[in-house]
C-alpha cells in the first residue's frame, strides 16, 4: 500500500508537469540560456572558456533549479490536495519524497541530459564531460531534495521567491562547491574520487532527511 | 523545590517569570562584560607586545576571533532553543531564538569584516574563497535568512516553528566552519587555540583573547535577555501584568 | 607602558587604518545594537501605554 501510494503521487506530479509544459520548459530554457549567453558574453577565447566552464555550468544548474523549487508544493497548497496528504495514513515524508522525485525527473533530470552537450561549447574534454554529468546527477538530486525544505518554509509568504532564494543558497554551496570542483580536478587531471565521494555522501543522508523535514516545514505551514 | 516536578524545570519557560528573572540578570552580565572588556582590552593594547612576523596589526584578533567564536556559538544556542521550542512547544524558545539572531548577524558580520582588514595587510588580499572564509559567509547568510523568513511570515507561532527548522537545518554548517582549517589547508591559518594542546601563541595575547571572547560572550547574554524582554512584551501585551508595566513606565 | 608616545599608539606600527577601523566598527556596531534595543523598548511601552488610555 505504502509504495503504491508513492508511485501514485509520483505519477500524479508527472502527468501534472507533462500537462503544463511549459512550467517545466522554462526552468531547463533559463538553463540553456545562461550556458549559452556566458560564451557569447565573454569572448570565444577558448582557454578562457574551458577554466570558466564548470563554474558557468554548475551555477546555471543552481539557479534554474532554484526557478523550478517554487513549483514543488504552490499548486497543492493551493488546492487543497498537500491537505489531504498530511491526513492520509501514509507517512507524509513518503509522499514528499514522491513529489521531490518527480519534481528531479521533471526539473533536474533534463540539465543532467543537456549539461554535456552545452558543455561542448566550452570545449571541455570528454571525460571533463563524462565527469560533469555525473557531478550533476549526484548533485541535482540534493538541490531538489534540500531545497524542499525551503520550499516548504515559504509556501505562501510574501515575497516567498527571493526568500526562498535566500534561504536555501546557503545549503546549496558545499554543493556547487564540490561539484565545480569535481569538474576542475579531472581538468586539472587531480583524481576526481574525493570529490564525487563527498556529493554522493551528501546525497544520501539529503535523500533521508530531505523529505523528513519538509515535511515538518509542511506541517507548521499547513497549520 | 522538588526536582521531579515539571514545573521546576519549566517555571522560567513561562514568560511573566522569565522577565522577571531576565530583568534581575541582565545588569550583572552587562557590568561583567563591561569589566572584562577594559581588562582585555587594556592587555591587548597596553600590555601585549607586538608580533615578530606581524607588528602591532595583530591586534586585530583582540575582536577578530571573539567576533568569530561568538558568531558560532549563538548560532548554536539558536538551535538549541530551537529544538527545545520544537521539542516542548514553549512560547519562550521562538522568542529566545527570535532574539540571538541579530547579534549572530553582527558577531558575523564583524567577522568578515575584521577578517578582510586583517588579511589586506598580512595576506596581500581583502578576501580570498578559502574554506573556512566561505563557510563563515554562508553563516552570515544564514542567519539574514533567519532573519528574513521569519520577519516575513505574520503569524508569530508559524514564523517561530519556521525558523526554528532553518536554525537546525543551518546549524550542520558550524561545525564545517570549526573544523574546516583542518580539513582543508587554504589560506586561513590552523588553530591556534586548542583543548589538547597548549596553545601556540604568547600567554598575554592569550590571555587578552579569551577575555575579549568572554566579554562579548558576556554582552550577548545581557543584549538578548533586555531584547527577549521586550519581545515578552510584545507578545504578551493583551494580558494584565504587561499593561501594569506599560502604566508604571510611565 | 609598551608606546612611547599617543602617536605612536594611534599609528600602530603603520597599521593603524586597519586596527583602528576593526576596533571602530566593531565598538560601532555593539553600540548602535544597545541603542536599538533601548529604543525598541521604549516605543513598545509607549505604544502599549497610547493603546491603554485607549482602551479606559
Amino acid at each position: 500500500m505504502i509504495w503504491q501510494a508513492f508511485w501514485a503521487v509520483a505519477q500524479r506530479d508527472l502527468l501534472l508537469a507533462w500537462r503544463r509544459k511549459s512550467e517545466g520548459l522554462s526552468a531547463v530554457f533559463f538553463f540553456v540560456v545562461v550556458a549559452a549567453l556566458f560564451p557569447l558574453g565573454i569572448g570565444p577565447e577558448m582557454n578562457v572558456l574551458r577554466n570558466i566552464a564548470p563554474g558557468v555550468l554548475w551555477v546555471g544548474a543552481l539557479l534554474s533549479s532554484m526557478l523550478a523549487l517554487q513549483r514543488l508544493f504552490e499548486a497543492d497548497y493551493r488546492d487543497g490536495t498537500l491537505e489531504q496528504m498530511a491526513l492520509s495514513p501514509v507517512a507524509m515524508p513518503l509522499l514528499v519524497g514522491a513529489k521531490m522525485l518527480a519534481h528531479w525527473l521533471v526539473s533536474g533530470l533534463p540539465l543532467v541530459l543537456l549539461a554535456p552537450v552545452l558543455g561542448l561549447q566550452f570545449d571541455l574534454s570528454g571525460d571533463a564531460l563524462v565527469t560533469l554529468t555525473l557531478a550533476l546527477l549526484l548533485g541535482t538530486p540534493i538541490l531538489s531534495l534540500v531545497g524542499g525544505v525551503g520550499a516548504a518554509l515559504t509556501l505562501g509568504v510574501r515575497g516567498g521567491g527571493v526568500l526562498l532564494s535566500l534561504l536555501v543558497l546557503p545549503l546549496f554551496v558545499p554543493v556547487l562547491v564540490f561539484g565545480a570542483g569535481a569538474v576542475e580536478a579531472q581538468v586539472s587531471g587531480l583524481g576526481v574520487q574525493a570529490h564525487l565521494s563527498i556529493l554522493m555522501a551528501m546525497l544520501l543522508p539529503a535523500v533521508f532527511f530531505g523529505p523528513l523535514a519538509s515535511a515538518f516545514a509542511l506541517r507548521i505551514a499547513l497549520e | 523545590m522538588n526536582i521531579l516536578r515539571a514545573n521546576f524545570w519549566f517555571h522560567y519557560a513561562g514568560p511573566q517569570a522569565f522577565y522577571g528573572l531576565a530583568g534581575r540578570l541582565w545588569p550583572w552580565f552587562a557590568a561583567l562584560a563591561a569589566v572584562l572588556g577594559v581588562w582585555g582590552l587594556w592587555l591587548g593594547f597596553m600590555v601585549a607586545p607586538a608580533d615578530a612576523q606581524q607588528g602591532e596589526g595583530y591586534r586585530i584578533i583582540f575582536v577578530h576571533v571573539p567576533a568569530s567564536w561568538m558568531s558560532m556559538v549563538i548560532y548554536l544556542a539558536m538551535a538549541f532553543w530551537s529544538v527545545l521550542g520544537l521539542t516542548f512547544n514553549t512560547r519562550l524558545s521562538g522568542m529566545m531564538t527570535r532574539a540571538l539572531a541579530p547579534t549572530g548577524a553582527m558577531f558575523a558580520f564583524l567577522s568578515l569584516w575584521t577578517g578582510a582588514l586583517w588579511g589586506k595587510p598580512m595576506w596581500g588580499t581583502w578576501w580570498v574563497w578559502d574554506a573556512r572564509l566561505t563557510s563563515e559567509l554562508i553563516l552570515f547568510f544564514l542567519y539574514l535568512g533567519y532573519i528574513a523568513l521569519t520577519s516575513a511570515i505574520d503569524d508569530q507561532r508559524r514564523g517561530d516553528r519556521a525558523g526554528a527548522l532553518i536554525a537546525i537545518v543551518g546549524a550542520i554548517n558550524v561545525p564545517i566552519i570549526y573544523f574546516s582549517v583542518k580539513w582543508w589547508n587554504t589560506l586561513h591559518q590552523g588553530a591556534s587555540v586548542s583543548l589538547t594542546k597548549s596553545p601556540s601563541m604568547a600567554q598575554v595575547m592569550l590571555w587578552g583573547m579569551l577575555l575579549m571572547a568572554l566579554c562579548f560572550w558576556l554582552y550577548t547574554i545581557a543584549l538578548v535577555l533586555c531584547r527577549v524582554r521586550t519581545t515578552i512584551l510584545q507578545r504578551e501585551s493583551h494580558t494584565a501584568w504587561v499593561q501594569a508595566i506599560a502604566q508604571e513606565a510611565a | 607602558m609598551i608606546w612611547d608616545s599617543w602617536t605612536q599608539f594611534w599609528a600602530m606600527g603603520g597599521y593603524g587604518i586597519y586596527v583602528w577601523g576593526s576596533m571602530g566598527v566593531t565598538i560601532a556596531c555593539m553600540a548602535i545594537e544597545v541603542w536599538q534595543a533601548r529604543l525598541a523598548r521604549k516605543q513598545l511601552l509607549t505604544q502599549l501605554r497610547a493603546e491603554n488610555e485607549g482602551n479606559l
